[in-house]
């Protein structure tokens, strides 16, 4: 019995899968011939002059154009209150704003706004050309795309107004003045050190490890990897990541250690080269610099991640330094760092990524770490110096936000205003 | 002028991004998007660099013999491979009554796309997965305070974050439950520390950009 079921099966596979097959084919005959028979009737709502009358909503009142404050010019900012006809269920469908050079017409749609919403940006003005306005509320029905039917409330016509472009965007009138006095201090901190001044910058130990992660490549004959994160040379992080390569390279090839930097932008790619041989040429070994020292990998982020993990595990380097910008990459990067056992140190200011780096990596450079460690490793006052004045702006914000934040209590706002950005 | 010319490009385009921040009109707000075209154009050249430097390393891998070598002939042969469906593909669209592009559905280079390197790219980003949780393992274990409190907020975050928190804590007041912890750890301590780095790496910026700007910091020139 079995035997006969066996001998059975593949003809009943075979069956299965014709009748599969002749299935698949037919089902798109059989939906082309129910579409046809889907027959979309006209729309025979019965329109007359009464009925349009009838279904007009009343126009919008206080209608007002101005001039869009703090722009480069072009846009002019119009505003409404709304039709009384705008209630849930009511006759307004949209407003529609309407513009003219003339307050005669004739009028163009400029765009909609939706309903309950008295506000519309016209981006597309003329600067210094005169316009006018009306805002229409408007009540219609669609059949098939177009209005069965269409009933409008006109508001008065508004005008003219002109749009013109500002000398100063007042609404950044604190970032300025926040500005200045950040950069005034950076700038005094600067001259200070130049002059000779002892300027006193507390350890940050990720960047006094470098040295040692360096110390331990060497004694284990092992090379070192500098991965600058993934974003181009427009990045202050790969700027500041840049700098740190200088520093690291030269340490590295003091100590006759190989350095390999896989790259994801080209930019990226002949920065970190120019960096990595002139380091070279200043520990005076020019010699042992290598052009596959720097290399590019690819554009694409898990590309790049993928590539980056498959040179960790093959040539298990002994240091890895992920300094720069990094994304959802990071932690696939790190913890494969990790499972070969290399010393890591990280260092970004994606605050997203910082805890992954602080889980898998030895020691992490947490956002402002990153930009001071070129001065750092560097020891140059001037740019010592532009840390003290960093230390300044910080000191200067904590005091503003404990102030505020006692003067908040009381109902006082005005300091906290001054940190709004618009 | 190696170094001063960088210097000085740098300089001006530095002041005129500052200045476009305050003063929004012509020229300053035209300047900027220049600037930014300009930044694409040599970027998008510089993408063949970057191409050429993966051949020439692969090639000299494979000359050699290096170990694994493998790896070097597979970059070669994809890299081959997508740009020749690519042009093959593109050219043909071009001809091709009615035309089509080259990243057109039913086309080799978006097969290509689609289902390997789609697959590749979504395998790797699903491993993250697996790291999370090898380095929250290491992350949570409570050797110290620290390491402590950050176990007692994971897991109170963990649990507030799926139903059955919620299901043994119901019985407790609004807010005290496992979801108003959560919450709570989320939007006060955890908000409080983020905004502390935020502050730091916004000074660190100004600092860092200021020292770019007036040629202090000159290291990423290839100079110190």
């Amino acid at each position: 019995m079995l035997k006969k079921l066996y001998a059975l099966a593949p003809f009943t596979v075979l069956s299965l899968i014709l009748f599969s097959l002749f299935f698949l084919s037919i089902t798109p005959i059989a939906i082309a011939q129910d579409s046809t028979d889907i027959i979309i009737e006209p729309a025979t709502e019965t329109v007359d002059d009464a009925f349009i009358e009838a279904q007009k909503p009343l126009a919008p009142t206080s209608v007002a154009a101005i001039d869009l404050d703090n722009d480069g010019g072009g846009a002019v900012l119009i505003t409404w209150d709304l039709s009384v006809d705008d209630v849930e269920g009511g006759k307004v469908k949209e407003y529609l704003i309407m513009r003219s050079a003339s307050a005669e017409g004739p009028f163009e749609e400029r765009g909609n706004a939706t309903l309950g919403i008295g506000r519309f940006t016209d981006n597309q003005a003329e600067v210094g050309e005169p316009y006018y306005y009306q805002v229409v509320a408007s009540n219609f029905a669609r059949s098939n795309g177009d209005y069965s039917w269409k009933a409008v409330g006109t508001s008065q016509t508004i005008g003219p107004v002109s749009s013109s472009a500002q000398w100063f965007n007042s609404d950044r009138t604190w970032v300025l003045v926040w500005m200045l006095l950040v950069c005034g201090a950076i700038i005094f901190y600067i001259w200070k050190a130049k002059s000779g001044k002892k300027i006193y910058i507390r350890k940050i130990a990720g960047i006094e490890e470098v040295e040692n992660a360096v110390g331990r490549a060497t004694e284990m004959g092992k090379s070192i990897y500098y991965v600058p994160g993934i974003n181009d040379m427009d990045d202050v992080q790969t700027l500041a990541s840049m700098s740190i390569l200088g520093r690291v390279a030269r340490i590295a090839a003091e100590n006759n250690t190989r350095i390999d930097v896989p790259v994801s932008r080209s930019l990226v790619m002949v920065t970190a080269h120019e960096m990595v041989k002139e380091a070279y040429s200043k520990a005076g070994c020019p010699d042992l610099f290598q052009d596959d020292q720097v290399r590019y990998l690819t554009d694409d982020q898990f590309g790049y991640a993928a590539a980056i993990d498959g040179l960790f595990v093959r040539e298990k380097p002994a240091a890895i330094f992920l300094i720069g910008a990094f994304f959802a990459e990071s932690l696939i990067m790190a913890e494969t760092g990790n499972s070969i056992g290399a010393i890591q140190i990280a260092g970004t200011a994606m605050p997203a990524q910082l805890p992954f780096f602080v889980a898998a990596c030895d020691y992490t450079l947490i956002g402002e770490e990153l930009f001071a460690a070129s001065a750092y490793l560097s020891r140059e006052p001037k740019l010592l110096g532009s840390l003290k004045g960093q230390d300044f702006g910080k000191a200067l914000f904590l005091l503003a936000i404990i102030i505020g934040m006692i003067m908040t209590l009381f109902g006082v706002d005005w300091l906290s205003k001054m940190f709004i950005v618009r | 002028m190696r170094r001063e010319i960088p210097i000085a490009i740098t300089f001006i385009v530095g002041v005129v991004f500052a200045v476009s921040y305050f003063i929004p009109r012509e020229p300053f707000s035209e300047f900027e998007s220049q600037f930014g075209d300009w930044f694409g154009i040599i970027a998008a050249f510089a993408i063949w660099l970057g191409a050429m430097n993966l051949m020439k390393i692969s090639i000299v891998k494979i000359g050699r013999k290096s170990p694994d070598y493998f790896y070097s002939i597979l970059i070669i042969v994809s890299f081959l491979m997508i740009v020749f469906f690519g042009f093959f593909e593109g050219y043909k669209g071009i001809y091709a009554d009615p035309q089509f592009s080259y990243r057109d559905a039913g086309t080799g280079f978006n097969w290509i796309y689609e289902y390997i390197y789609s697959s590749l790219s979504a395998t790797m980003f699903a491993l993250l997965a697996f790291f999370v949780a090898s380095a929250s393992y290491r992350a949570f274990r409570a050797r110290n305070l620290e390491a402590t409190l950050l176990l007692i907020s994971a897991f109170f975050v963990m649990f507030g974050r799926v139903p059955i928190g919620d299901m043994l804590t119901g019985w407790l007041p609004d807010g005290y439950t496992m979801s108003g912890w959560a919450n709570w750890i989320m939007s006060v301590p955890n908000t409080a520390g983020q905004r502390a780095i935020m502050i730091g790496i916004a000074l660190g910026l100004v600092s860092t950009s200021l020292r770019i700007i007036l040629g202090l910091e000159r290291s990423y020139l290839g100079g110190e």
